[in-house]
C-alpha cells in the first residue's frame, strides 16, 4: 500500500442514513473471483435506469461533481454485509475518503485496510459542510490523516478520530498481516499452552 | 474504574483467546473455528498466493458453498445454474481447498448448507470459541456462547495466514427479554423488535448478550435467530449463555466432543455465563410478553411495526433526516404513510435463509400451510437451510404439506435472500420473506422486501396478504 499523504480534492453528495452495503454494490455483483473493475458498478440501482443509462438525478453522474475524490454521505454509512467489495468498488471509483457523521463497524475496518480513510464529523461540521457543497459544488476540501483535520478553503478546520494504530498503518502504508504475521512467536506460544 | 469482580460471558471467552496485547495497537486474538464460503474468500486466497503463504491450520477452517449454488435440479438430478459466473465460483473455492488442505462440504454433499445453519448442525460450534467469517451473520454462531462475527476479506486472508486477528476490545450491551411472548409469536419478532427499538446503528461498537426469561425459554434454533441479526443492529456479535439445552443440542452431533471428552467439555462450557455481579456498559430492558408479530415496512431491518400498528406518517417526525428517511422508504416500498400493512397485497412468499431456515422454522411454517393452498398469483418458495434440514423435513412430510398447498420444495442454500442464483423477486414485487435484510434490490432489483417470522410468511402465503397468523393457528 502506498503511504496515505495529504491531499486536496473535491466531493460529491450522496448525503442519505443508513447507505447499505447492498447499495454500494448489489449482491449480484458479487460474483467475481478478482477485484476488478469494480467501480462502474458503485451505486448501480441509484445510478443506472433500468437499460443502464446513467440517471441523471444521481450525484455521481452530474458533472458538478466530477472527478470528485471524496464522497459525503449520512449517519452509519455502510451498514449490512462484511462484504470488502464495497469499498474496493468506492476505491476502484476513484474515491480517498468518504466522510460520514458515523460508521458501520465491519465497512470502517475494511475501508481502513484498503487506503479509504472513513471520516467521522460531528453532525454540526457535517452539516455545515452539506451547506457549503451546496452552496458550491466545486468546493476543494484537504485531507490531512497525520493532523486529523479537514481543512476548507476558507481555512475552517474540523478534527475526526481515527484508531491510532490503523493511522500508522495507513501513513506508513504498512498492511495489518505484516504486523501479525511478526507476532508469529507469540501466536506459537499462545497454541502451545493450549496443547 | 470498575467495582464489580465479576466479568461477562463475553469478556470470559474475550480474555482466554488473547494472544497479545500491546500498547498502541488492537489485540491479537486466536480464532478457534474460520468458516469460509464461494463469495469472500477467493481474493483472500489470492493474496495469501501473492505473499507465497500457507493456510496456517487448515484443520481449523471448514468451507462451504451456499451463495452462488442453485436451489434447482433438472429432472435428471443435475444442479441448474443461471450463470457461468456462480458455478465459476464454486470451482474456484473448490480449487482453493484442494490446494490447501480445507475441508469442503461442496455442492450436493450430504453436509452441504448455509455456513451459519452447517456450523452448528455439524457440531463444530463450541460454546466458548471464537468463530469468524467473511460473512456478517456469524453472529449466528453466538446462540451457543461462542464469540463469533462477521470479517472482511482482508480479515479472511489473516486468518488463514495467521489463525489470529487483530481486533480492539468492544464494549458489553445486555438485553433482557422479560415475560413470555404469546403464541404466534417467535423468536423473529423479538429480534425484530429489539432493532426497531434501537435502530440500525444502535448496538454499534457492541457485543450484544440476550437474557432473560424469554431468552431462556427459546429453543437453539430459537436462540440462533435472536442471534443471526444481531449484525442488523449494528453489533460487532450477540451472545447467550450456554445452559442445558445448549449441551443437549450439541450431545452426539458428529463433530462434538464424545464421552468423557463431551462431559469434560460440558464442566469447561458451564462456566460461560456472565457473573451476577458482571457489569455492562449498556442495558436494555423489553417486556416480550407486550410482543405482537412483526414486519418490517421499510428499507432496513429497524424500519418495523407489531402487525397491526400502522406504518409511520412522515408528517409526524420532527427530525429532518428521520422524516426524509421515512418518505424515501415509503416511495421505495409503495406504501401510504399512516395506514395499516394488514391486508397488503403480496407477490412472493420466501421461506429460508440462515435466519429462519432449520427445522423448527419449517415445522411452524407447515403448521399454517397443512390443509390450506397458496394463494392464486402468489409464488411460495421454500428453501431449507441444509442438506441435514431437507432430510429431516422430508422424513417429517413436511415437503408434501408444502408440495400440496402449491409451495416450491427447493435445493439448500442462500437462494433468495440474497438474490445471487438467479432465485429472485421481480421489480416492484411485494415478498414476505422470512430472511434477514430488506434493503432496497437485495432479493432482487427494484423489489421489495417484508421482513417477519415463519409463522407470518407462511400466513402471507395461504392468504395472498399481510396476516396476522395468530387468526390462523387458533383454529
Ligand atoms: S442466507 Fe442470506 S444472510 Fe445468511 S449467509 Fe446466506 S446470504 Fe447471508
Amino acid at each position: 500500500m502506498e503511504p496515505f499523504r495529504p491531499f486536496s480534492a473535491r466531493l460529491v453528495p450522496v448525503v442519505v442514513d443508513d447507505v447499505d452495503t447492498d447499495q454500494i454494490i448489489p449482491a449480484r455483483f458479487l460474483k467475481v473471483t478478482d477485484k476488478v473493475g469494480l467501480g462502474q458498478k458503485l451505486f448501480s440501482d441509484w445510478r443506472y435506469e433500468a437499460d443502464g443509462s446513467p440517471k441523471p438525478s444521481f450525484p455521481l453522474n452530474d458533472s458538478r461533481y466530477a472527478g470528485a475524490q471524496i464522497l459525503l454521505s449520512g449517519h452509519n454509512f455502510g451498514c449490512g454485509s462484511s462484504r470488502e467489495h464495497a469499498p474496493w468498488s468506492l476505491v476502484d471509483y476513484g474515491l480517498r475518503a468518504v466522510i460520514a457523521t458515523s460508521f458501520a463497524d465491519i465497512f470502517k475496518g475494511n475501508a481502513l485496510k484498503n487506503g479509504l480513510l472513513p471520516i467521522e464529523l460531528e453532525p454540526a461540521h457535517h452539516a455545515a459542510l452539506r451547506a457549503r457543497l451546496e452552496a458550491d459544488p466545486s468546493v476543494e476540501v484537504k485531507v490531512d490523516l497525520d493532523a486529523q483535520t479537514i481543512t476548507l478553503p476558507d481555512g475552517t478546520t474540523s478534527s475526526f478520530p481515527v484508531d491510532p494504530f490503523a493511522k500508522r498503518m495507513l501513513l506508513e502504508g504498512v498492511d495489518e498481516l505484516g504486523y501479525l504475521l511478526a507476532r508469529e512467536p507469540a501466536i506459537a506460544a499462545f497454541e502451545a499452552s493450549r496443547g | 474504574m470498575r467495582l464489580s469482580q465479576g466479568k461477562t460471558l463475553f469478556e470470559k471467552v474475550w480474555e482466554t483467546h488473547l494472544v497479545a496485547e500491546e500498547p498502541g495497537a488492537p489485540a491479537v486474538v486466536y480464532i478457534d473455528l474460520h468458516l469460509v464460503h464461494e463469495v469472500t474468500s477467493p481474493q483472500a486466497f489470492t493474496g495469501l498466493a501473492a505473499r507465497g503463504l500457507k493456510v496456517r491450520r487448515p484443520e481449523r477452517t471448514k468451507a462451504t458453498m451456499d451463495h452462488s449454488t442453485p436451489t434447482r435440479k433438472s429432472s435428471d438430478g443435475r444442479f441448474v445454474f443461471v450463470d457461468e459466473q456462480n458455478r465459476a465460483q464454486l470451482e474456484v473455492l473448490r480449487a482453493n481447498c484442494e490446494a490447501h488442505g480445507i475441508e469442503l462440504f461442496a455442492l450436493g454433499d450430504a453436509r452441504n448448507g448455509i455456513v451459519h445453519v452447517v456450523g452448528p448442525e455439524l457440531g463444530l460450534t463450541h460454546p466458548g470459541m471464537t468463530i469468524v467469517c467473511g460473512d456478517s451473520h456469524t453472529s449466528t454462531h453466538g446462540a451457543f456462547g461462542a464469540l463469533a462475527f462477521g470479517i472482511g476479506t482482508s480479515q479472511v486472508e489473516h486468518v488463514l495466514a495467521t489463525q489470529c486477528l487483530l481486533h480492539a476490545r468492544p464494549k458489553t450491551f445486555r438485553v433482557t427479554f422479560e415475560g413470555a411472548p404469546g403464541p404466534g409469536v417467535s423468536a423473529k419478532d423479538l429480534i425484530l423488535a429489539l432493532i426497531a427499538r434501537i435502530g440500525v446503528g444502535g448496538a454499534t461498537g457492541h457485543v450484544l448478550e440476550y437474557a432473560g426469561p424469554a431468552i431462556e425459554a427459546l429453543d437453539m434454533e430459537g436462540r440462533m435467530t435472536v442471534c443471526n441479526m444481531s449484525i442488523e443492529a449494528g453489533a460487532k456479535a450477540g451472545m447467550i449463555a450456554a445452559d442445558d439445552k445448549t449441551f443437549a443440542y450439541l450431545e452426539g452431533r458428529e463433530r462434538a466432543p464424545k464421552g468423557a471428552d463431551f462431559a469434560a467439555a460440558v464442566d469447561r462450557w458451564r462456566g460461560l455465563v456472565s457473573d451476577a455481579d458482571a457489569s455492562f456498559d449498556r442495558e436494555l430492558t423489553i417486556d416480550a410478553a407486550s410482543l405482537v408479530p412483526r414486519l418490517t415496512w421499510g428499507t432496513n431491518p429497524g424500519m418495523g411495526v407489531g402487525i397491526d400498528e400502522p406504518v409511520p406518517d412522515p408528517a409526524t417526525l420532527s427530525d429532518v433526516q428521520a422524516k426524509e428517511a421515512t418518505q424515501k422508504a415509503l416511495a421505495y416500498m409503495g406504501l401510504e404513510a399512516g395506514k395499516p400493512l394488514l391486508g397488503r397485497e403480496v407477490d412472493v412468499v420466501f421461506i429460508g435463509s440462515c435466519t429462519n431456515s432449520r427445522i423448527s422454522d419449517l415445522r411452524a411454517a407447515a403448521q399454517i400451510f397443512e390443509g390450506r393452498k397458496v394463494a392464486s398469483g402468489l409464488r411460495a418458495l421454500v428453501v431449507p437451510g441444509s442438506h441435514e434440514v431437507k432430510k429431516q423435513a422430508e422424513a417429517e412430510g413436511l415437503d408434501r404439506v408444502f408440495v400440496e398447498a402449491g409451495a416450491e420444495w427447493r435445493e439448500p442454500g442462500c437462494s433468495m435472500c440474497i438474490a445471487m442464483n438467479g432465485d429472485e423477486i421481480g421489480p416492484g414485487q411485494v415478498a414476505v420473506s422470512t430472511s434477514n435484510r430488506n434493503f432496497e434490490g437485495r432479493q432482487g432489483k427494484g423489489g421489495r422486501t417484508l421482513l417477519a417470522s415463519p409463522y407470518t410468511a407462511a400466513a402471507a402465503a395461504v392468504t395472498g396478504k399481510v396476516t396476522d397468523p395468530r387468526t390462523l393457528l387458533s383454529r
